[in-house]
């Protein structure tokens, strides 16, 4: 029941509401009770509220308020996007797009691709049941 | 009134601000050279008599006055402009057809008429759409694109596609229902030798590409979940 990802300096977090969204940003300072100051490498440092940010399990060391090099070398150091794109988290969000971005004929090519795949698994299931009956 | 000339003369008084020129209209009688054409004429400006006009031909007053006064429909000079192709329907793309009897068939687009209809194929052995013209709004543009170049559509425009004028013979009632029985058109074999032949080359780029015969050989069709507004088509 205790929370496990804290709001606090360095904790990398995805936007998921606004312009931004979809992003993945560092929490680099507190600004009151409800919004904090946020910096990513391709954006202006600005202020987001809470309610737009949805914090991950990543943390990366920096001082309060870093400046841009030194972000972008401690997000290097911490190696996030490799980290984010294993995790499951970031694996599903990659597989949404993905699927998002498919053309007719992809699709196509996919339904046919699944249908092979079926086929095989029932045709090891099917003998599977078998030497187990006989 | 002198002959208007072809070319509109550039003037020698620019313009400082508009309504005002650089030059005043001493400055400019002596720029535009009057003093050397008077000079050329003896001190007076030529001038051209008016040229001896022809005599009008005397109009006879009208055999007929209509009794009201009808008012005249105003002229309308305006001229269509040939129909806009969307910028994504380009020759060789597949089109998926909307409505009519090949609903939901994908096709290949060869060009668009003078008409504004796009000429479509199926290719006719691949779905059975034959040499069609189809409407642009009723057309879902994919972005798959196939190799056209083997292709020569040039014989085909919109007087191809005009339907035959029937001769009307008959029509004695004891004939109309003998005349029920030949109803039905033959195709025209050169018609069929031409789809053939654009079909012939197409098959062959078709066939290149893996999956996509079966592609075009299959309908197109909503499923459960699929939100056209975000499909990438």
């Amino acid at each position: 029941m205790p929370f496990k990802r804290y709001v606090e300096i360095g904790r990398v977090a995805l936007v998921n509401y606004g312009k931004d969204y979809g992003k993945l940003v560092v929490i680099v300072d507190v600004v009151d009770q409800n919004r904090a100051l946020v910096d990513a490498p391709d954006m202006v440092r600005g202020q987001m509220n809470f309610k737009r940010l949805t914090l991950t399990d990543i943390t990366i060391d920096i001082p309060r308020v870093p400046k841009k090099k030194t972000l972008i070398e401690a997000m290097e150091k911490a190696d996030v996007k490799n980290k984010w794109e294993n995790s499951s988290w970031g694996r599903k969000l990659i597989v949404q797009k993905r699927r998002a971005s498919l053309n007719d004929f992809d699709r196509f090519k996919l339904m046919l691709a699944k249908i092979k795949r079926a086929g095989i698994v029932r045709q090891e299931l099917a003998k599977l049941k078998k030497e187990n009956s006989s | 009134m002198a002959a208007k000339r072809k070319i509109p003369v550039k003037t020698r008084n620019p313009d400082l601000i508009r309504g005002v020129g650089k030059y005043s209209r001493s400055k400019m009688y002596h720029k535009r050279g009057l003093w050397a054409i008077k000079a050329k004429n003896g001190g007076v400006f030529p001038r051209h008599d008016p040229q001896p006009k022809a005599p009008a031909a005397a109009e006879k007053p009208p055999k007929f006055y209509p009794a009201d006064d009808v008012k005249k429909p105003l002229l309308n000079k305006r001229k269509p402009k040939p129909t806009k192709l969307r910028a994504s329907i380009t020759p060789g793309t597949v089109l998926i057809l909307l409505a009519g009897r090949f609903m939901g068939k994908r096709v290949v687009f060869l060009k668009q008429l003078s008409s504004g209809l796009l000429l479509v194929t199926g290719p006719f052995k691949i779905n059975g759409v034959p040499l069609r013209r189809v409407n642009q709004s009723y057309v879902i543009a994919t972005s798959t694109k196939i190799d056209i170049t083997g292709v020569n559509v040039d014989k085909f425009d919109d007087k191809y596609f005009t339907k035959e004028v029937l001769k009307k013979n008959n029509k004695g009632e004891g004939q109309f229902f003998e005349a029920e029985k030949e109803d039905k058109k033959k195709l025209p074999e050169d018609k069929k030798e031409d789809q053939k032949a654009v079909d012939a080359s197409l098959i062959k780029s078709i066939e290149g590409v893996p999956d996509l015969k079966a592609y075009l050989a299959a309908r197109f069709s909503l499923k459960s979940g699929m939100k056209p507004h975000e499909l990438v088509f």
